[in-house]
């Protein structure tokens, strides 16, 4: 192997060697950590922050960024704890609205040129007045096949392994396999010549963000699930976490470089890390810092490492 | 098992009741937020009165976590860790009544006992000390009604759309309606803090008739004194909320002029008295579900008393005992 592919590799094993190192130090902090219960216990509010991450990933393919996920995830459990339990046909209409109105906001970008970040911030208060609108006092109730499901304790391995092995999967083939995958990472890369090359750069917006509308509204139900009612600020930390776990995962944010694997593994190294530092007992006033170091020290590696390979 | 053996031991007398039940033991504090006085002199109260328990032997570890962002999602994890980390109880400031409980049913099927107070959770598994904010509302309307006032009211509000302050507006409101005696005449919005509250104030009351009383929230009373002072107004009776600045401003005005209100806001100690309650449980002592944290009250005649309970830019303060919670427990179930 040549310096420059050892390089490469190290670099695309980044996201992974970060995990392994993390669950390391809090299997030695925790050794109960180390079982099915614990990992389970661990991982669980990870589902969500995954989904969330892989919507995130799509906008951020095509050099845009998407500030209203959070916001757009509680929207979603305040759908799921109210309306789809009482009426569960309205409340999947309401889901699909939703799917259908990020679409339309992926057209408004392309057709009026505006900037992604103005206009997901503007909808981001949108989401939440909805939200508010719908469950003005945290409430509601999770329909039973919901909060059931997330509670599922399957063989062999926790669900949230499950949950990361077949998003790694399906992600990787759809964005590094899929003919799909290269539009989208070429509308990433150079909007120009794929717009050149016949395709419509407007069909591709809408289908990336109606597939982070999807994406999203996923995230919600899976969080929805797991905390079993609603709450119009639930998810609000997770527009910065799920950009943060694209980075992470070796994304960037220009030039439609994204990584599906990462991203995923980028989400549970975010989740782990908190938990991580509560193990360790730093102080809550250290905690956001620490966190940020753990972020900065990676992505300085992988500077390093992509220098190194550059040079070697 | 363990417990079972230690009830019985103890039954017989072999054991002193508590000290021996919980040694073992390890309680959690989990809360949502640090960021004001209150939050800061509950953190204390929970420090003081765990260590004291730590070194006595009731209890064998009892740190306290906050999260770092006042996230419910990031709540609900921090619950989890605890349960991995083996906690025996896990005492909880829930940044919101719903979102945690997912979380904190894991813990109850882990076998953990959950209490939860100020911010409590709706999970039934969970017990629930609350505060009674519509009472801390009503008892302000009958308090100007027992000093034999009438006539107009000005009600300083808290933050606009938070629980607390729609739950003591509604007491307030319920009270004044029932009372030919008292109108509301104007209201605003203090953010239970000082500054907002003079500058509300100041800005509404050239538009109001004469004001004999104020109800307050807790933290705008000071404020809403220096709105009159400077607009040149009689000073109504402006209800307190057991803030340093606002017992400092009303003893001075006691003994300038005789001056009389009341003061009543929830002591920080909370934290305390949820230690204690999740203490009884281990011990195995029979503690209801739903319990209702004593409002804080401070009077005419015991302001200097209260006054020295009262950190300089804190909140009058109960560190409450084994033995108060006790008392409070059973008076409530009378």
């Amino acid at each position: 192997m040549s310096r420059q592919a050892l390089f490469a590799t190290a670099e695309r094993l980044l996201p992974a060697i970060t995990l392994g190192l993390l669950l390391a130090a809090i299997f030695t902090e925790q050794p109960r950590a180390m079982s099915y219960f614990g990992l389970n216990l661990l991982l669980s509010l990870a589902i969500p922050i995954m989904f969330a991450t892989l919507a995130q990933m799509m906008i951020i393919a095509i050099n845009d960024l998407d500030l209203s996920i959070g916001s757009y995830v509680s929207l979603v459990a305040c759908i799921g704890s109210t309306l789809l339990t009482s009426q569960p046909w309205l409340g999947a209409l309401a889901l699909v609205c939703g799917i259908a109105l990020y679409a339309a906001v992926g057209a408004l970008i392309e057709w009026r040129r505006l900037p992604s970040i103005v206009v997901t911030l503007g909808l981001s208060f949108v989401w939440l007045g909805l939200a508010v609108t719908l469950l003005p006092t945290p409430g509601g109730k999770a329909p039973a096949w919901l909060s059931g499901s997330m509670r599922a304790q399957p063989a062999f391995a926790p669900l949230p392994i499950y949950f990361a092995a077949v998003l790694s999967l399906v992600g990787w083939l759809v964005v590094s396999r899929s003919s799909f995958g290269v539009i989208l990472r070429g509308a990433g890369g150079n909007a120009r010549s794929v717009a050149r090359a016949g395709w419509s750069l407007l069909g591709i917006r809408m289908a990336v963000y109606g597939m982070a509308g999807l994406l999203g509204t996923i995230s919600g139900l899976c969080l929805l699930g797991l905390t079993t009612s609603g709450d119009a600020n639930l998810a609000s930390r997770y527009t910065l976490v799920s950009i943060a776990s694209v980075i992470l995962g070796g994304g960037s944010f220009i030039g439609g470089r994204v990584f599906p694997v990462g991203a995923v593994l980028g989400a549970m190294t975010l989740t782990l890390a908190a938990s991580f530092l509560t193990f360790m007992r730093i102080n809550a006033d250290w905690q956001i810092g620490a966190q940020g170091f753990i972020l900065v020290a990676v992505l300085a590696l992988r500077a390093m490492l992509s220098r190194g390979r550059e040079a070697a | 098992m363990k417990i079972v053996l230690a009830a019985a031991l103890v039954a017989l007398g072999a054991l002193p009741a508590i000290a021996a039940d919980t040694k073992d033991m390890k309680i959690a504090l989990s809360n949502n937020y640090a960021g004001n006085s209150w939050r800061q002199a509950m953190l204390k109260s929970w420090d003081t009165v765990t260590k004291q328990a730590v070194s006595d032997g009731v209890i064998a570890e009892a740190p306290a976590f906050t999260t770092s962002e006042n996230q419910a999602t990031e709540q609900a994890g921090q619950i989890q860790n605890m349960i991995l980390q083996g906690y025996n109880a896990i005492v909880i400031d829930a940044a919101s009544p719903t979102a945690l409980n997912g979380a904190i049913r894991q813990a109850c099927d882990a076998g953990i006992v959950v209490v939860t107070f100020d911010g409590i959770a709706t999970e039934p598994c969970a017990y629930r000390i609350a505060v009674d904010f519509k009472k801390l509302g009503s008892m302000q309307i009958d308090f100007f009604k027992s000093r034999g006032l009438k006539g107009n009211l000005l009600e300083i509000r808290g933050l606009a759309g938070v629980f607390v302050d729609d739950e003591i507006h509604s007491g307030v409101e319920s009270a004044v309606k029932a009372d030919p005696d008292f109108k509301i005449v104007g209201s605003v919005h203090g953010n239970w803090t000082q500054t907002v509250a003079q500058k509300e104030v100041a800005g509404i009351l050239p538009t109001l008739p004469d004001i004999v009383a104020v109800a307050t929230q807790g933290g705008d009373g000071f404020g809403a004194a220096q709105a009159f002072k400077d607009a040149g107004r009689k000073e109504p009776v402006i209800f307190m909320g057991n803030r340093d600045d606002e017992l400092a401003w009303w003893k001075q005005q006691k003994d300038a002029n005789g001056y009389v209100t009341m003061s009543a806001s929830i002591a920080p100690g909370s934290s305390a008295f949820a230690f204690w309650v999740a203490q009884k449980i281990l011990a195995g002592d029979k503690v209801p579900q739903d319990m209702t944290l004593p409002i804080t009250v401070v009077t005419q005649d015991n302001l200097e008393e209260q006054i020295k309970h009262t950190e300089k830019g804190s909140v009058t303060n109960v560190n409450y005992s084994r033995q108060d919670v006790s008392n409070i427990l059973a008076e409530g179930q009378k």
